[in-house]
């Protein structure tokens, strides 16, 4: 139909990263199929089965319903006032977004575990709290830690999407506190309630590195972890397969119905004009606000001090002279590197033979099937993954040889979202704006790349990098599962040394880590060029 | 600034007063013939008849929608018609890829690489990988300097004017070489003054160098002083098709209605 | 099009390469082979004895030995079976007697050929594969400056209200699941009982000893469960006189660590000399002071080691027991725990 400006070779790209991502997601699903079977009932009949998806449903619903409790009365406080240091709490909000999750353990770790700030302040002034941070108490705080930031700043940019002129309005009407509740903020934050309760629930119900880290035994264990001890600790490969399929069809089902109920997340709205409410004078208002705020600062500023603070120990200096600190270090990067080059290269595989089926074939809903295929791997959790890559590889190799590699395979194939996402708007620009000029000035093959792809998408292919390395750096679920003496990166020191309590190590690996993200965030925000 | 390098360099004799007549059959033809050439686009049907010679300036004039950028699309091969022919020099013209054809296009915006220079921008018209040779980068200055552009060769287009831009563009259109320029309203973002300027500079273009223009516009009344003939756009299909002087006789009710005046 | 590939993949070539060659300098093994052993981390640590049982054989030998060091004893056995043929082992240190028939059934090991006369183990030992090299006994371990009433008995810990324990995962380590078989055997049917009641003590089920001890030095839980012997170390090593063991009525249980070597070991010889090392003074006599357990010939005992802490009544399952109760056990325990 269009001869000349098809190119025979489209699909070549997209059909070579499809199969990659077949062959890594199909097959590890097929070993497990084939190792526990589709047998629902061993699950139900053993009582510790039971209740492991009883406690990943409890402990996930509860954070969710905490971590929303907060935030919308955080939300609304933000809203009503503006003080000193607010816009840099909302970014350190944003920032515990992209915080390795074990970074910020260690943080509560510091404040929270027996010896922490909190419990030595309370015994000093004569109160036992008792250790609260292993078992659910501490799960459900490492969860609100991260999640309450994430839903009170949704649901702030929610309310800051009202007009002004509505507040204005309000203002003028005279309304007070609980009729601008009742008529503009509530119906403002309840549509965004559904699928950020839905995205919160997901979120915990898999949450892996909090549970291992402060989880404490079989009595606080979710299925995502359960998977892993039934692999490493019992070698029970029927078990593992069995509760990995559980766990893919539970976290499909959340999935699922979050996708049912998903709305765009809203933007944050750079209005000239600031929201004049009526109702930020009474002083009720203001000692509720002043609690809900102090209550949302004590809870998620110390872990962040400590991390920081944890530096200016004069023991670092000594940490910091391991070797194990360096080596890991090395390990990491290696890890990091080489999975956001695969994660890049697999989405540019995608994103070049989706942009040839939305611009010259006008294919645009298989294109974005195909791109949306990048995705789908996350819907397979990292510990069913691999477990699946184990149980496959296990008779035909050393596993734990190839630990490295699959480690980078998993966390390449983990970023893939994300580094989709950031790529596809610069390939997408290539097209829309020059590619009918390219057409007819010939550019092809090598100089269209030299004088029109590799610019536009250099910026984006740096940002999508930085991004892939971020989360490289902070898992640890892959590295659980294929880790040993042999392969040692941060966060899997981290852990270890946070699991025997040498807080003056993991102070330096977790400062080290901390440095190493925000740096790449940093360039991600700034090096490479416009922030989008 | 702008004041000064918006003026059109003295390289222009008189224009001639050149109206070639229309239905002149040569040998060698050089005439573009566009024979029906049919599209179905978005549940509309578009089919399109007229000749395009080379040296003239062929204003086309119609209202949105009526589909003037289609027609452009097709020549341009960026489409491709279900049926009808286009023919220069007796060779069918819808096999081939946009860079073979005899066209050069300037799109309404995004004519130039942003993150090109403009030198390069230029350059791009003489061989797209860009090894160009010190003879055919003097080719790249001459036009930029015909063009007034000397002094901006290193600049990014981002830095330039919009009338600027629009002439970078027409100095690669020069190198480039093509018989025939098609111009999809791309001078519509300027100021009247300076879109003027550059419809005097297009007419030179079509009958110094023996270029076919075809060119889109939204401002009729502007496009008479330059225009060689006009042809009238409407629902799909070429209305109407002839000289200013005809235009003005004939009693063309469509044009007439399009152009809003009693008849 | 043509020129596309050729030159994307003359640029990417360079990259690449330079990428494999620096990731392929780190990842691949050094060139001499050394004898490698896989021991729980405590043992192989520079504060156990594995770093001068080290330097000690490898005198002797003119080899290396590479200690990779686990969790604990459970783990080491779990790791070998994940690692199947693949393995890199030649020789494990520190599995345990209770776990004899999980080891047995799982085929990796090869009978050694170490003469058992110089052993003293109380009860004798009679393997030809698993060849015993310290032993000890079970035990919750207290500060008697935090802890003025340490419990007397197992059951005592489990309904006191004031105590908070630590102890080890017992499908991880070896410590435990000694602890599992203690319970077992002190509390037959009720065991389950019995773990719920502690589970509501406990602050954490660690992976391994180290772990678990190393938090209880903290001063997050008021016992933790490790051996009689481990109050010697705090007494000799540190001069601190306020660690003590509590020592139960019901008695405590027996644990037997042994070695063996691997059917799939790449250095067989070394790996049996190894073997009959481990039973020579020179060992010996570096495991009260550096693992702090018993030696099981008859070395001298420094002194000071044994401040009566022996237990009154020992306690052992048979192998027959353990290899048809355990993984019942293990699910027992599991269930209980997870209420």
């Amino acid at each position: 139909m269009n001869p000349p400006l098809v190119h025979k070779t489209w699909w070549l790209s997209g059909a070579g990263a499809l199969l990659l991502l077949g062959v890594c997601g199909l097959g590890p699903l097929l070993a497990l199929l084939h190792e526990g079977g589709l047998g629902a009932a061993p699950l139900w009949q053993d009582a510790y089965l039971r209740h492991v998806v009883q406690f990943s449903v409890l402990q996930a619903g509860l954070s969710t319903l905490l971590s929303l409790g907060l935030a919308i009365p955080v939300a609304r406080a933000l809203h009503r006032r503006h003080f000193p240091g607010r816009s840099l709490l909302l970014r350190l909000f944003g920032i515990s977004l992209v915080l390795p999750v074990i970074i910020a353990l260690f943080g509560l770790v510091a404040v929270h575990g027996q010896q922490g700030w909190l419990p030595r302040l309370l015994a000093s002034v004569g109160i036992q709290t008792g250790s609260y941070l292993y078992g659910l108490g501490g799960i459900l705080l490492a969860h609100l830690f991260f999640n309450m930031p994430l839903a009170a700043r949704w649901l702030l940019f929610s309310l800051e999407a009202v007009p002004a002129e509505n507040w204005r309005l309000a203002s003028q009407l005279g309304m007070k506190s609980g009729a601008l509740w009742r008529l503009l903020e509530w119906p403002a934050l309840r549509g965004q309630l559904t699928p950020l309760a839905s995205l919160i629930f997901v979120l915990c119900f898999s949450s892996f590195t909090t549970v291992m880290a402060l989880g404490g035994g079989p009595g606080a264990t979710t299925l995502e972890v359960a998977v892993y001890q039934a692999l490493r600790f019992d070698f029970e490969l029927d078990t593992a397969a069995q509760l990995a399929l559980w766990h893919l069809l539970l976290c499909g089902a959340a999935l699922a119905l979050h996708h049912q109920l998903a709305a765009p997340a809203p933007g944050h709205q750079h209005s000239s004009l600031r929201a004049s409410r009526p109702d930020t004078r009474h002083w009720l208002g203001l000692c509720i606000d002043g609690f809900w705020l102090s209550l949302a600062l004590l809870l998620f500023i110390p872990p962040l001090l400590a991390i920081v603070t944890a530096g200016l120990k004069p023991q670092l200096w000594q940490a910091l002279t391991s070797h194990q600190l360096w080596a890991s270090l090395l390990t990491s990067l290696q890890i990091g590197l080489g999975a956001s080059l695969l994660a890049c290269a697999i989405s540019l595989g995608l994103l070049f033979s989706s942009r040839h089926l939305r611009q010259r074939l006008g294919r645009p809903h298989a294109a974005t099937l195909l791109e949306s295929s990048g995705s789908l791997i996350l819907l397979i959790p990292t510990a069913v993954l691999s477990t699946g890559l184990f149980i496959l590889l296990l008779p035909v190799a050393d596993v734990f040889g190839l630990g490295f590699w699959l480690v980078m395979l998993l966390n390449g194939l983990a970023c893939l979202p994300y580094t989709v996402r950031t790529l596809q708007p610069a390939l997408q620009q290539a097209v829309l704006r020059y590619d009918r000029l390219a057409m007819s000035l010939g550019l092809q093959g090598w100089s269209r790349w030299r004088y029109l792809e590799w610019p536009l998408l250099r910026a984006a292919l740096g940002r999508a990098m930085a991004l892939a390395a971020i989360f490289s750096l902070g898992d640890l679920g892959a590295v659980a599962m294929f880790g040993s003496d042999e392969l040692q990166t941060l966060p899997w020191l981290l852990f270890q040394q946070l699991g025997s309590y040498r807080l003056d190590d993991a102070a330096a690996t977790a400062l080290l880590l901390l440095l190493l993200c925000t740096s790449l965030l940093w360039l991600v925000e700034r090096g490479f060029g416009d922030p989008r | 600034m702008s004041a000064h390098s918006e003026t059109i360099p003295a390289l222009v004799a008189a224009p001639e007063p050149a109206t070639p007549e229309p239905a002149i059959k040569e040998t060698n033809d050089l005439t573009l013939h566009c024979r029906d050439l049919a599209l179905a686009r978005g549940g509309e049907q578009f089919r399109f008849s007229f000749n395009l010679q080379p040296g003239e300036l062929l204003v086309l004039v119609g209202p949105s929608g009526a589909g003037k950028s289609t027609l452009l699309d097709l020549l341009g091969g960026f489409v491709t018609a279900d049926s009808g022919a286009l023919l220069w020099q007796q060779q069918p013209l819808q096999s081939l890829p946009p860079a073979e054809r005899p066209f050069t296009t300037l799109f309404q915006s995004h004519n130039l690489f942003d993150h090109l220079s403009v030198q390069q921008n230029i350059g791009l018209g003489v061989r797209p990988d860009l090894r160009l040779s010190a003879a055919q980068w003097q080719q790249v200055s001459a036009a930029a300097e015909r063009l007034g552009l000397s002094e901006f060769l290193s600049r990014l287009p981002t830095q330039l004017s919009g009338g600027q831009q629009q002439r970078v563009a027409l100095a690669r259109s020069l190198v480039r070489q093509r018989p025939f320029l098609l111009l999809d309203e791309p001078f519509s973002a300027l100021d009247p003054a300076l879109r003027h300027e550059m419809l005097k500079e297009v007419q030179q273009l079509a009958h110094q160098q023996r270029i076919g223009i075809l060119l889109i516009s939204h401002h009729p009344e502007e496009a008479r002083g330059v225009a060689d003939r006009i042809a009238l756009l409407q629902e799909g299909e070429i209305r109407f098709c002839g000289s200013v002087s005809e235009l003005d006789n004939s009693a063309n009710n469509d044009m007439a209605r399009y152009l809003g005046r009693r008849s | 099009m043509g020129r596309l590939p050729t030159h994307i993949t003359r640029s990417l070539d360079v990259r690449s390469l330079l990428l494999l060659s620096t990731l392929l300098a780190t990842t691949t093994a050094m060139a001499s082979d050394p004898l490698t052993i896989y021991t729980y981390d405590s043992f192989a640590s520079d504060w156990g004895p594995g770093p001068k049982i080290k330097q000690a054989f490898e005198k002797q030998c003119g080899c290396q030995i590479n200690f990779v060091p686990l969790e604990d004893g459970v783990a080491i056995l779990n790791r070998l079976k994940l690692e199947g043929k693949h393995t890199k082992a030649d020789l494990v240190i520190g599995m345990d007697e209770s776990m004899l028939p999980e080891a047995r059934r799982s085929q990796l090991f090869a009978p050694h050929q170490v003469d058992m006369t110089p052993l003293a183990l109380p009860g004798g030992w009679q393997d030809d594969t698993f060849l015993p090299f310290d032993y000890g006994y079970f035990a919750f371990v207290y500060d008697g400056d935090k802890l003025k009433h340490p419990p007397k008995s197992l059951s005592e810990l489990a309904s006191r209200p004031d105590l908070k324990i630590i102890y080890e995962d017992p499908r991880t380590s070896t410590p435990g699941q000694g602890l599992l078989l203690w319970v077992k055997q002190t509390q037959g049917e009720q065991a389950a009982t019995y773990w719920q009641q502690l589970a509501k003590k406990t602050v954490t089920v660690t992976k391994g000893w180290s772990e678990a001890y190393g938090m209880f030095l903290k001063g997050e839980a008021d016992l933790v469960l490790s051996y009689t012997t481990s109050p010697a170390y705090h007494r000799l090593a540190e001069q601190k006189q306020n660690y003590h063991a509590a020592l139960f009525e019901e008695g405590h249980y027996r644990q037997v660590e042994v070695a063996a070597q691997l059917k799939s070991a790449h250095q067989p010889e070394l790996a049996a000399r190894f073997m009959k090392f481990m039973l020579s003074d020179e060992f010996q006599s570096l495991i009260p002071t550096g693992n702090w357990m018993y030696p099981v010939t008859k070395v001298a005992l420094p002194v000071g080691f044994n401040q009566n802490e022996t237990p009154a009544k020992t306690l052992n399952f048979t192998e027959a027991e353990i290899a048809t109760g355990r993984k019942a056990w293990l699910q027992e325990w599991r269930g209980a725990v997870s209420q």
